[in-house]
């Protein structure tokens, strides 16, 4: 029967269907959409390498410099600080623009009518992409944390002046960098529900994270140190050090990671209402 | 079964949808007219719960669409076939849309394979052309195996083995018992493949019949006549007056305008073409006058002709006239501008 006309049927039948569409399926279909698109492997592969790449030259960098280095900045060495700042400071800007056109690229590309279409539970949609985002996020940031930091601390070894994680926040430092660069991404895709437009997200998201913070240190100083630990980059600094008293001015690690925390879930919940809203 | 009900979607000022009721049938091509502008894609959007409508309801085999189990398995929707995210393949598209309502995986290659498209299912879309575009979108639609299907504007930018193909299509899923409800702003894609018609015009329904009921109600009004007294006989025509034409019960919805005054306009073969007037009126006003006549034929206006009557003073955007146009009763009041616009279009 393989000389079969146009006409004839190719299709076999469906098995019965129960129940209705929820999030097993569409969060299988998030995952497929994730993966099967090259800007995905692409943005990943740069925020490996950026954040890992950037960490092993501050790493090595230090330790060519050591011998000629003042005993006072070798104390305030923080070599777990060090070896993660590729991923504090570049990874978190790529994965803001992974973060943002998580939801973006479908307004862009008019794929978000196709997918309204095929679950018009838009609550379900909502959920189902920012949960697979995080879960991306959190496995590729948490592989750069670890690989920066063991590299970063093999870099060192000439130091002498090297962290292991049984050391007092320094798994907090590695982790928290992971979760807080994760967040950042979370922060956007929020923003991006809001804005629904790729370049405007990331600006906005860059004057949020980046430019707010800078500007902020034009404040007279006594001022900026009521307002410092208001602003959402500053669990970044929090979690980070782990060498010397904690920042002063600040919460604890993960009282300021809570600030940030709740800075996303309040964007995730206007983005929501947005998305259920707002015509598609 | 589709049951729209007093949808209203306002976008700021401009009304696109207004106050508009319908049902789509299952069994038969239900084909969706207007002209560019009208509010057909907005229709369906709101159908689709793309939009949310200001007023109205819809219902799908009585259910709202975002309250059906699994959608897909009761609707296929093709609005923009451009809607897809390039840099996926072809498979992958419909993997992620079969997924979503738990589809079984084989259902994507068996439809990739049913729209021609198995070669190309890996190549990413953004190379596809409109002709393969169209055929991923329908693909798409047929995923769920659903009960009612539309489709917008399916063959814009088709090539004629393409139309074909999307016509033959139409026909045979309605063959099979399912709704499709399909939109066009030429009615020419819709004498060959529509059993049903709904047409409107900014937004408000302007007809709801069949196309039997379109091609009757349509041509009533136009008579081709011979006579070797052809002057005598436009003259009484063009002395008939405005109002000539209204007697006779056709001045139904899809009627031309009631009240237009008769015209008689000669043809290059000696006959005449009578506009707003009925065979038996004709005759009448023939013997009344004492004119012979040799010929007396009720003429099939071309739908498209009739399409556009109906709608002429509903196009959104006319040459000549400044966007939004004037209102309704303007061009009806001056015939030959009317004339001149349906000609001026085909």
């Amino acid at each position: 029967m393989a000389a079969t006309t146009q006409s004839q049927p190719v299709l076999t039948t469906l098995p019965p269907a129960s129940g209705r569409a929820g999030f097993r399926g569409t969060l299988a279909s998030e995952l497929t959409k994730i993966r099967s698109v090259r800007s995905t492997y692409w943005t990943l592969l740069v925020l490996l390498v950026v954040s890992v790449g950037i960490g092993a030259a501050i790493t090595a960098g230090t330790a060519a410099n050591w011998s000629h280095m003042a005993p006072s900045d070798q104390a305030t060495f923080d070599p777990t600080q060090a070896s993660v700042a590729g991923l504090f400071y570049l990874g978190q800007l790529v994965i803001v623009v992974f973060g943002a056109m998580t939801l973006t690229a479908e307004y862009s590309t008019g794929m978000i009518r196709t997918s309204l279409t095929a679950m018009p539970r838009r609550p379900v949609v909502y959920v189902s992409k920012a949960a697979v985002f995080t879960v991306v996020a959190l496995v590729v940031t948490f592989a750069a944390a670890f690989i920066s930091f063991f590299l970063g601390q093999s870099l060192l070894a000439s130091t002498h002046d090297t962290a292991t994680l049984s050391q007092p926040n320094v798994l907090r430092a590695v982790v928290g960098s992971a979760l807080y660069v994760t967040l950042c991404g979370l922060f956007a895709f929020a923003v991006g529900a809001i804005l629904r437009h790729t370049a405007g997200t990331i600006t906005a998201v860059i004057g949020l994270l980046f430019v707010i913070p800078i500007l902020a240190h034009v404040l007279p100083q006594s001022w900026y140190q009521d307002v410092e630990r208001w602003l959402p980059d500053a669990a970044g600094r929090a979690l980070s050090v782990t060498v010397g008293p904690a920042p002063p001015h600040l919460f604890s690690a993960w009282t300021q990671f809570g600030v940030f925390v709740i800075y996303t879930a309040v964007l995730l919940v206007v983005g929501a209402v947005l998305f259920r809203r707002r015509d598609a | 079964m589709i049951e729209v009900r007093g949808l209203v979607k306002r976008f700021g000022e401009k009304i696109a949808v207004n106050d508009l009721s319908f049902d789509v049938e299952p069994g038969h091509v239900t084909g969706f007219l207007g002209p560019n502008g009208a509010g057909k894609t907005t229709t369906m959007r709101l159908i689709l719960g793309l939009d949310y409508p200001n007023a109205g309801t819809v219902k799908i085999d009585g259910k709202p669409y975002a309250g059906l189990g699994y959608p897909m398995r009761e609707v296929g929707a093709l609005i923009d076939a451009k809607a897809v995210h390039g840099g996926r393949s072809a498979y992958n598209h419909l993997l992620c849309l079969a997924q979503t309502n738990n589809l079984p995986k084989r259902r994507v290659g068996e439809v990739l394979e049913l729209v021609g498209l198995t070669e190309v299912a890996r190549k990413r879309a953004k190379g596809f052309s409109l002709g393969m575009s169209q055929r991923l979108g329908i693909a798409g639609t047929l995923l769920g195996d659903p009960a009612v299907l539309m489709f917008d504007e399916p063959v814009n930018g088709l090539d004629p083995e393409g139309i074909l193909w999307i016509r033959n299509l139409m026909k045979a899923l309605a063959t099979e018992g399912r709704t499709v409800f399909v939109s066009s702003h030429l009615m020419s894609e819709m004498e060959s493949t529509a059993d049903h018609l709904i047409v409107i015009g900014r937004g408000s329904l302007l007809a709801d019949c069949t196309m039997d009921e379109f091609i009757a109600r349509s041509s009533g009004q136009t008579v081709r006549v011979r006579t070797p007294q052809p002057d005598l006989l436009a003259k009484a025509v063009s002395e008939a007056g405005p109002g000539a034409g209204t007697g006779d019960g056709a001045a139904s919805r899809t009627a031309g305008p009631a009240g237009a005054t008769p015209t008689a306009t000669a043809e290059a073969d000696g006959s005449l073409i009578v506009h707003g007037l009925t065979a038996a009126q004709l005759g009448d006003l023939a013997f009344d006058h004492g004119v012979r006549l040799h010929e007396l034929t009720v003429v099939r206006a071309s739908l498209e002709v009739a399409f556009m009557e109906l709608t002429a003073d509903s196009v959104e955007y006319r040459s000549g006239q400044g966007p939004g146009g004037e209102p309704a009763a303007a061009s009806y009041e001056d015939p030959a501008q009317r004339q001149h616009t349906v000609e001026g279009r085909i």
